[in-house]
């Protein structure tokens, strides 16, 4: 099973609903994936700043040590078990490379110059209130229920997962082919954090990127090379994207209005937004590209 | 003429008022509103009403139908009217995947598309689709007629026993064992009266037949892996 959600905003004025309207998207598909659940949020665009969002323990100090220790400015917000950290952009690779030599007990789960990202085990509806969902604002957003079939329920093994700067994952379904495509993409120099498989597909789509493709043509190469089921849905600093294998295994509906797209695994996570009733109501098609973009 | 607000009601709830009503009820006319793309709509009703959807359902919508008419106003999840035995399902909309799936008797009329499967296992089911149907439709279908009016997917009728599959528009794939037929005077009437019951008009000359070529239905050496 799992559940997976994502929005789109066109209309400039619902930027800061985005949060809400996700969440209620994400809190919808509980059935579907009640042991995790995560999200990534696409905001802010300041310019030379990059963001990296962290989670663990004793992050209180975190800001306060980086920043001595690199002289620059770091701010952090904290949210539960995450904070975001933001800092000047040409301080990204120090500011990793200090995490993990410093604070090897801090997991960095995402970073990009838009991207936030947060999950946790619970119920879609406590991990929602936890990271106060409903209070964010953006351009885009994705999100998971998870119902753990390939590996383990830990907070590491929910989704998204990010292999590559603004870039996101989120699957539904499974891959049976993952273990030699994660040995092929570790001599490619992709490390993993955990054994899922979906953390596998996050980082082929980000190879493929790294090696010149763009979004579309990274997913396309993904439907000859990763074997099983799966919708994924894929989010960039600018948009997003959703794929399905060519059996089209996993469900997957989509409304479009003047104001948002927005994707579903089952309409219900649709039913609560505004003017669903008059959106353009389809499926995705099995193995084609489908991407939305802000220019 | 009893409304049912599922956004007030549970589902157990309305399932539970339609299993209790009899042959002879006099309760023949329900409205369901705030469906909210939710399951199970309307699953196993056994008795001689109508009842209109007010809006999008989920999966299994009218699965297992007996004898009711049931109308949507809006789309259709997976498993639509899957095993039904007998009475109609009409969707306004769009149906998902393997709509009418494994459908004994009775009609299926789906104004919009359907998606993949549609049709899959039919054992007996009329379903008409006004536009187009996803690919892998009529899979290992056995009995009953699928008539579209559009378009048909890749693997159409693969690996179908006995079933008519009639399509107007065109076909990317014929599936495994699946072959065009001529249509002679007795398949011209079936559709007719189909298309008649759907309350569809149009010509029956537009239609092209497919259907079983009976190669699989004996061991064969060469289709053994």
């Amino acid at each position: 099973m799992c559940g997976i959600v994502g929005l789109f905003i066109k209309d400039p004025a619902l930027r800061p609903r985005l949060g809400s309207m996700l969440g209620g998207m994400l809190e919808i598909m509980t059935d579907r994936g009640p042991d995790s659940a995560g999200f990534a949020v696409y905001s802010g665009d300041a310019e030379h700043i990059f963001k990296v969002t962290v989670r663990g323990k004793d992050l209180e100090s975190l800001s306060g040590a980086l920043s001595k220790a690199l002289k620059t400015s770091v701010e952090a917000v904290a949210r539960d078990t995450h904070m975001v950290l933001s800092f000047p952009e040409s301080m990204a690779d120090k500011v990793r490379e200090w995490l993990a030599t410093r604070r090897s007990d801090v997991a960095v789960i995402g970073g990009g110059r838009r991207i936030e990202l947060y999950k946790e085990v619970g119920l879609p509806a406590d991990v929602i209130r936890r990271f106060g969902l409903e209070h964010m604002s953006g351009t885009h957003g994705i999100g998971h229920t998870r119902m753990a079939t390939e590996s383990a329920v830990t907070t590491a093994g929910a989704h998204p997962f990010s292999a590559g700067a603004d870039q996101c994952l989120v699957h539904n379904g499974s891959l049976s082919n993952h273990r030699s495509v994660r040995r092929h993409l570790e001599r490619e120099g992709l490390s993993f954090t955990t054994d899922n498989d979906s953390e596998v597909a996050a980082g082929y789509v980000t190879w493929r990127m790294r090696e010149g493709d763009n979004l579309g043509a990274a997913l396309e190469s993904s439907l000859g090379t990763l074997d099983g089921f799966y919708t994924f849905v894929v989010g960039t600093e600018t948009g997003f994207a959703v794929l399905r294998d060519p059996i089209a295994c996993k469900p997957a509906v989509m409304a479009e209005t003047d104001q948002y797209v927005a994707f579903g695994t089952e309409y219900r996570a649709l039913s609560g937004l505004p003017g669903v009733e008059k959106a353009r109501i389809f499926e995705p098609e099995p193995a084609r590209v489908y991407a939305w973009e802000h220019h | 003429m009893p409304v049912v607000d599922l956004s007030k009601s549970a589902i157990r709830d309305l399932n539970r008022l339609l299993h209790s009503l009899t042959a002879t009820t006099n309760e023949t006319s329900w409205t369901v509103q705030n469906p909210a793309g939710q399951h199970s709509i309307a699953v196993g009703v056994d008795a001689p009403i109508e009842i209109e959807i007010e809006g999008h359902v989920g999966y299994y919508c009218a699965g297992m139908n007996k004898h009711a008419e049931i109308t949507i106003n809006g789309n259709a999840g997976v498993g639509l009217a899957e095993n039904m035995m007998s009475g109609v399902v009409r969707v306004k909309g769009d149906a998902s995947q393997a709509a009418g799936a494994t459908g004994q008797g009775g009609l299926l009329v789906i104004e919009g598309n359907a998606s993949a499967r549609c049709g899959i296992s039919m054992k007996g089911i009329d379903i008409v689709v006004k536009g187009s149907i996803g690919s892998m439709s009529a899979f290992m279908a056995q009995a009953g007629s699928l008539v579209v009016l559009g378009d048909a997917g890749e693997a159409l009728g693969d690996s179908i026993y006995e079933a008519r599959l009639f399509v107007r528009g065109k076909v990317t794939s014929l599936g495994a064992d699946c072959e065009e037929k001529t249509i002679g005077d007795e398949e011209r009437t079936i559709l007719a009266a189909v298309l008649e019951r759907a309350g569809v008009d149009v010509p029956t000359d537009g239609f092209r037949l497919y259907g079983s070529a009976r190669r699989l239905y004996h061991f064969h050496i060469d289709n053994a892996y």
